[in-house]
């Protein structure tokens, strides 16, 4: 029978069928945080239990750090409760022995930055993380699911998930991608096109030339919102360019091993004429810079259209519709580029790699941001990001620009430190999601690509980046 | 006390409507009350936002409630079903999201779909979560708004919900998790009972993948 990436990963896996009924996979890597691992080491201490496997660990600091002042560490954390947080994580990491970037290290940063960038993330491989962008992942060819603290605790205890199996969809973005169009483009436009909750149920595996074509990070950042489309994991293939990728990185395999490792994970790719339970192709020839106008990722058009009028929706996303433009200070019927911004964010773990921060450096160089912006950030994913940046005179052309240049972390992603948007501020984001408050209490996000981003801090307002090439 | 392995059989409660599709957990426990090290205390961060006027964070009391949300209602006061539309709970995985649901004293979630995330971590917290189709969940929406309150006795054993003003609506959930929560079992204890499955399988799986064990 004829498998596709998904079936092969989970067969791969299956260790077997509980007492219950219920099926257990077998996971390869387990990476984890401050925010949502406290509680699971918890629950194995009170009930006297060990890691199963802590080299499947790999742990490091991300979501509730500040971005500047970092030089005094973890003392330097001025928020008492987000400190004791960091602290209980290097306490559980020293006590079971795991592999820890803490806030010192140089290779820290947002956990799906640094996995894959270290080589801890490889193909055929089932990963989780107590974070739903651990679809990130799946970009190598591994089966990655965001998971809850109990199973976080569940996977430390047994080194397996309990997992119902997965549908299989397959998503075409078919065409060439137009010059100014990027990644983050490509899955908006899915989203916007399937819902938040389209894929609800399934493992998404992304086809096409296209995709093909992508670099790896590109490929991370489609793969990283599939969450938003409400999946279980993203999956593509395996090829060349991904190996080039993960050769010689310090987690990826050498000599002989790297050389049996290829061989398994060439096999791995879907057969010809497996089938999908659901299957969408997504035309991106004519494709537009995307931008979200509303309060959830499926809320989008392209940048040169107008903030959609509910009175055209069905009742109940008009509903939600008119409740998302007022939450977002919008009227009908105004041209998207009309829209005036507060902040610009470039960062998260959907694009803070050095290929975003070069499209944005590319963009800004010798230009300034627009006067009427109260803050422009770059906040690169890692430590390495950072430093790799730096070496490329990056940071000094965003800052020339008046970007503030950031210390990693997930920042104002989900402004659990003090990077945040104040109420009614408008913000172009290059993160994943919308939600009302995600990024500041009464904040109003519009998620675009870190090309869009760099325009719309030059000009203040949401811009097309196709003015720019 | 801890949330974790709650049973559910049957429970009995009022219905709040709460009218919303796609509710993200963002919307259910905002980030600022992420910091805590602790499974408990969320309840009275529930819907943060949503729910307060003045912008909450952790420790924070004399809060402005917002009169127009609906939890707020007084004859709401006391629900502990929440019946809500699509989707219900997308978004981030945080588990603290269901913490808070059962802290603030929700048993169950009625909704015609949930985010698979947040459906996990419901059952592995003992929250039921009820799929229903979206006629049903009409039905219900109408019932409570035109009793002004509505009481409702869902019972897993029978997979039924049933009410004075209601005709009994059946309800499916996967077999093997049902039966989990109407036992209360340790998830984790579960599992370890194969531990040596577990073993085995790891034996083999060095074999074929090896450099996932050796390297590092």
């Amino acid at each position: 029978m004829n498998q596709t990436l998904f079936d092969k990963i989970w067969q791969l896996h299956f260790v077997g069928q509980r007492d219950d009924g219920l099926e257990l996979m077998y996971i390869d890597r387990h990476l984890i945080h401050e925010v949502t691992s406290p509680q699971a080491f918890e629950g194995l201490r009170l009930a006297n239990r060990m890691p199963w496997r802590k080299q499947s660990i790999l742990a490091t600091v991300d979501h509730s750090i500040p971005t500047r002042n970092r030089h005094n560490g973890v003392e330097g954390i001025d928020d008492s409760i987000a400190r004791e947080q960091v602290i209980t994580l290097d306490k559980n990491c020293r006590e079971h022995e795991i592999e820890y970037f803490d806030m010192h290290d140089e290779r820290q940063g947002i956990v799906h930055v640094v996995g894959p960038e270290q080589g801890a993330t490889l193909p055929g491989m089932t990963i989780v993380c107590g974070d739903s962008h651990t679809s990130t992942h799946g970009a190598f060819g591994a089966l990655a699911h965001g998971i809850g603290t109990s199973e976080v605790e569940h996977v430390l205890a047994t080194q397996c998930l309990v997992q119902s199996r997965s549908k299989n969809m397959r998503v075409e973005f078919r065409g060439t991608l137009p010059r100014g169009v990027s990644a983050k483009d490509m899955i908006l436009a899915l989203i916007r096109q399937i819902g938040t909750a389209g894929a609800t149920g399934h493992v998404i595996e992304y086809c096409g030339e296209s995709v093909a074509n992508l670099s790896v990070e590109g490929r991370m950042t489609i793969c990283n919102m599939s969450i938003e489309a409400g999946a279980r994991a993203g999956l593509m293939g395996i090829d060349n360019t991904l190996m080039n990728y993960l050769e010689g990185r310090p987690f990826s395999p050498v000599g002989k091993q790297w050389n049996d490792a290829v061989d398994v994970w060439l096999s791995l790719n879907s057969d010809v004429g497996a089938t999908y339970d659901k299957e969408i192709v997504v035309e991106i020839n004519d494709l537009a810079p995307q931008v979200s106008w509303g309060t959830n990722p499926e809320m989008v058009v392209s940048i040169d259209e107008t903030v959609p009028d509910p009175a055209s929706m069905s009742y109940e996303k008009a509903e939600t519709a008119q409740r998302a433009l007022q939450y977002m200070g919008l009227e009908p019927g105004v041209a998207m580029k009309d829209l005036e911004l507060d902040k610009i964010f470039i960062g998260s773990c959907t694009n803070a790699r050095i290929e975003d921060i070069r499209s944005v450096a590319a963009i800004v160089e010798g230009r300034r941001v627009a006067s009427n912006l109260q803050a422009a950030y770059v906040v690169p994913g890692s430590g390495l990001v950072k430093q790799q940046a730096e070496a490329e005179g990056l940071d000094e052309i965003v800052k020339a620009a008046g970007f503030e240049w950031r210390d990693p972390g997930c920042s104002m992603c989900l402004a659990m430190n003090d990077d945040r948007l104040y109420p009614e501020e408008r913000c172009a984001s290059t993160s994943n999601r919308n939600f009302e408050g995600r990024q500041g209490h009464l904040g109003r996000t519009h998620l675009v690509s870190p090309a869009t981003a760099a325009a719309s801090a030059i000009q203040g307002r949401l811009a097309d980046v196709r003015e720019y090439l | 006390m801890t949330s974790k392995h709650l049973k559910f059989i049957q429970h009995s409660g009022k219905v709040v409507p709460f009218d919303r599709a796609n509710v993200d957990t963002d919307q259910i426990i905002p980030k600022q009350f992420l910091k805590s090290i602790k499974r408990t205390g969320f309840g009275e961060n529930l819907f943060d936002a949503w729910r307060f006027l003045d912008e909450g964070y952790i420790g924070k009391t004399d809060r402005q409630e917002n009169p127009k949300f609906v939890l707020n209602y007084p004859q709401y006061h006391d629900a502990s079903i929440l019946l809500a539309r699509r989707n219900f709970g997308c978004g981030s995985s945080r588990e603290h999201a269901v913490w808070a649901l059962l802290q603030y004293g929700f048993r169950c979630v009625i909704a015609p779909s949930f985010a698979d995330i947040f459906y996990n971590n419901s059952l592995n917290n003992g929250l039921l979560p009820v799929t229903l189709s979206e006629t049903q969940v009409d039905t219900l929406f109408r019932l409570t708004y035109e009793n002004k309150t509505l009481t409702i006795e869902i019972d897993l054993e029978t997979q039924q919900i049933t009410g004075e003003k209601l005709d009994t609506i059946g309800f499916t959930i996967d077999p093997n998790r049902r039966l989990r929560l109407l036992e209360g079992l340790d998830e984790i204890a579960l599992t370890l009972k194969h531990a040596s499955e577990i073993q085995e399988f790891e034996k083999q799986h060095r074999q074929r993948m090896h450099w996932l064990f050796s390297s590092r």
